[in-house]
């Protein structure tokens, strides 16, 4: 299946903290893909895309660090108006419901790449392939 | 001006005080094993017959009752006479479904009144007097206590109980109250309060404060007396030995003198249970020679104290508890509610998280408050911010239901919590409670 393993880390709400996650990953020599924080008062979630997978897994498992994997689909957007519109119209129209959603960095001219969050996978993946909609494979995801 | 409310008993010799309190604890001991089958049981378990019992020297062969004792026998387990006799209950704070009920007949009321006319009379209080009462009213003792104690003095009594700052101000300076009764934080608060309205002292009729159910200390008192103009009085009790009135201050201001025509105090050693010497430290022991409804015999307040004979300048021959400076368990009083950190692991471990934990208790702007930290574990995390925020929200509502307060909670990383090979640090209060 077209989906992208995505790594959710807890991070405690203090003064470099995230700093600290982020040195372990690259003394590991992982590169990290894409990154997106959602934050409250106490503790942030850091939800990343790297391009080693079960590596970070091990590593933040040997640290201590609190973390879940989860799939997410990648989707090639055209980055023109539109272009983000067209994609949640389709996965709307299936009936599927968009957790969260973020960008992807990447340097491809014409795509603006973004990860989806979605509470059904197959259905969502069926229906942007219909409408002639790009997915991201793990291998382009991962190694862009 | 009488000085004393009961004169007779409050500066009785204290071979007197022994005869009485023979009387009564051997009459009350027979009372006890003929109605409570439950310490019965204990006494039999331990060999003890109420011939053994002749007088206050025999009272260390009794066994002793806990807490613990209290919640197995609820709510009923403890009582002595039929309830068609009792006229009142009041409750402890505390755990939901794990109260103390504590039952009163007419003449318990009674007496415990007295205990507190004692107590209004030795801050100087007389049927002149203006006592606003703002210690809560219904199960909680503080209210009902110190009212039933203005009435019997004589006094005019405001039912303000607590709460509405604003209004007990208005109702302190337009009534002119002149004695204040209420829990130390709340006097503290009033006098802030007072401050910020732009009133001092001089606005105020106040002359005198019977302050307790919580740890306050010495210097807490100084800053109260100032703020409100008033002298403040210590008063001690608690729902298990009929509420406040066990032991009050006198104008000394250095202890509290026990009523100890109704209480017979014991210092034990909390680990050994064994009777120390006058002025050893340990854990104050309650036997109750007169109440007829709920009479507890060797309770364990699990408070630490010292008491002394030494001679009172206010001419009260009563024996004195020095202010508890601790407690023998873990007990925290937290916005004078009795939280025990055993009751926040079993939240935890009943809502999947780990047992190491952090309890922060602080006291901002006078209130009290309550932070808990926890670890993140696995189980309980998501990528989905939503579902972590509402773990949370479920956690938070456990811990309120358990404790009967709100704490704020937080998540904080995993192994961040120190874990020691003996016992944890678990619990960092920084109120400062004892001097």
């Amino acid at each position: 299946m077209d989906t992208i393993k995505q790594i959710s880390i807890f991070v405690e709400n203090q003064p470099g903290k995230l700093a600290e996650l982020t040195r372990l990953i690259a003394d590991a020599g992982i590169d990290l893909r894409t990154l997106s924080l959602a934050d409250t008062r106490d503790f942030g979630i850091l939800r990343v895309i790297v391009n080693k997978p079960a590596e970070t897994e091990k590593l933040l498992k040997e640290n201590d660090w609190t973390y879940k994997t989860a799939e997410v689909i990648g989707v090639k957007v055209p980055d023109r108006p539109g272009g983000v519109a067209e994609v949640l119209e389709a996965i709307t129209e299936a009936e599927v419901n968009v957790e969260y959603m973020y960008a992807f960095v990447n340097r491809i001219p014409g795509r603006a790449d973004t990860v989806f969050r979605v509470d059904d996978i197959e259905t969502t993946l069926k229906a942007l392939r219909s409408k002639g909609i790009e997915i991201l494979t793990p291998e382009e995801a991962y190694c862009i | 001006m009488a000085k004393y409310w009961h004169e007779d008993i409050e500066t009785m010799s204290l071979e007197d005080m022994r005869k009485l309190q023979n009387e009564r604890l051997v009459k009350q001991v027979q009372h006890v094993y003929e109605n409570v089958p439950y310490y019965r049981d204990l006494m039999d378990k331990k060999g003890v017959k109420p011939d053994d019992i002749q007088s206050v020297d025999d009272l260390h062969k009794l066994p002793f009752l806990s807490k613990a004792d209290l919640r197995e026998a609820y709510p009923t387990g403890m009582l002595a006479v039929p309830m068609k006799d009792c006229v009142r209950i009041h409750s402890t704070s505390g755990t939901t479904g794990k109260r103390v009920v504590a039952f009163y007949t007419q003449h318990d009321v009674d007496l415990w009144e007295d205990c507190c006319a004692r107590a209004i009379t030795a801050a100087g209080g007389n049927e002149d007097d203006v006592v606003q009462v703002a210690y809560g009213y219904g199960l909680f003792t503080g209210g009902m206590g110190l009212h039933g104690g203005s009435h019997k003095v004589g006094c005019l009594t405001l039912p303000m109980s607590s709460g509405n700052t604003e209004r007990q101000i208005q109702f302190m300076r337009d009534l002119g109250a002149t004695i204040l009764c209420c829990t130390p934080s709340y006097a503290a608060y009033l006098g802030e309060s007072l401050h910020e309205m732009g009133l001092t002292p001089d606005d105020i009729k106040l002359k005198a404060g019977i302050f307790g159910a919580e740890p306050w200390t010495e210097e807490m008192r100084r800053s109260i007396e100032q703020s409100l103009g008033i002298k403040a009085f210590d008063i001690y009790g608690l729902t298990e030995s009929s509420g406040p009135g066990v032991a009050f201050e006198c104008s000394e201001q250095s202890g509290m003198h026990i009523n100890e025509d109704h209480f017979i105090p014991e210092i034990i050693d909390p680990e050994t249970g064994e009777v120390l010497p006058e002025g050893s430290v340990g854990e104050l022991v309650f036997t109750s020679i007169t109440k007829e409804a709920f009479p507890l015999l060797r309770y364990r307040t699990r408070d630490l104290c010292v008491l002394s004979r030494k001679k009172c300048s206010c001419g009260r021959t009563l024996i004195k508890m020095a202010k508890p400076m601790g407690r023998s368990d873990d007990m925290l009083i937290i916005r004078g509610v009795n939280v025990f950190p055993s009751q926040i692991e079993t939240v935890l471990i009943e809502q999947g998280y780990s047992p190491n934990y952090l309890i922060e208790v602080d006291r901002k702007n006078n209130t009290d408050t309550l932070d808990i930290s926890v670890e993140m574990n696995p189980d309980q995390f998501s990528d989905k911010m939503k579902d972590v925020q509402d773990k949370e929200k479920e956690l938070a509502g456990a811990m309120k239901t358990m404790l009967g307060i709100n704490p704020k909670m937080h998540l904080v990383s995993p192994k961040t919590i120190a874990r020691s090979e003996g016992k944890a640090v678990r619990v960092i209060d920084r109120r400062k409670l004892h001097d």
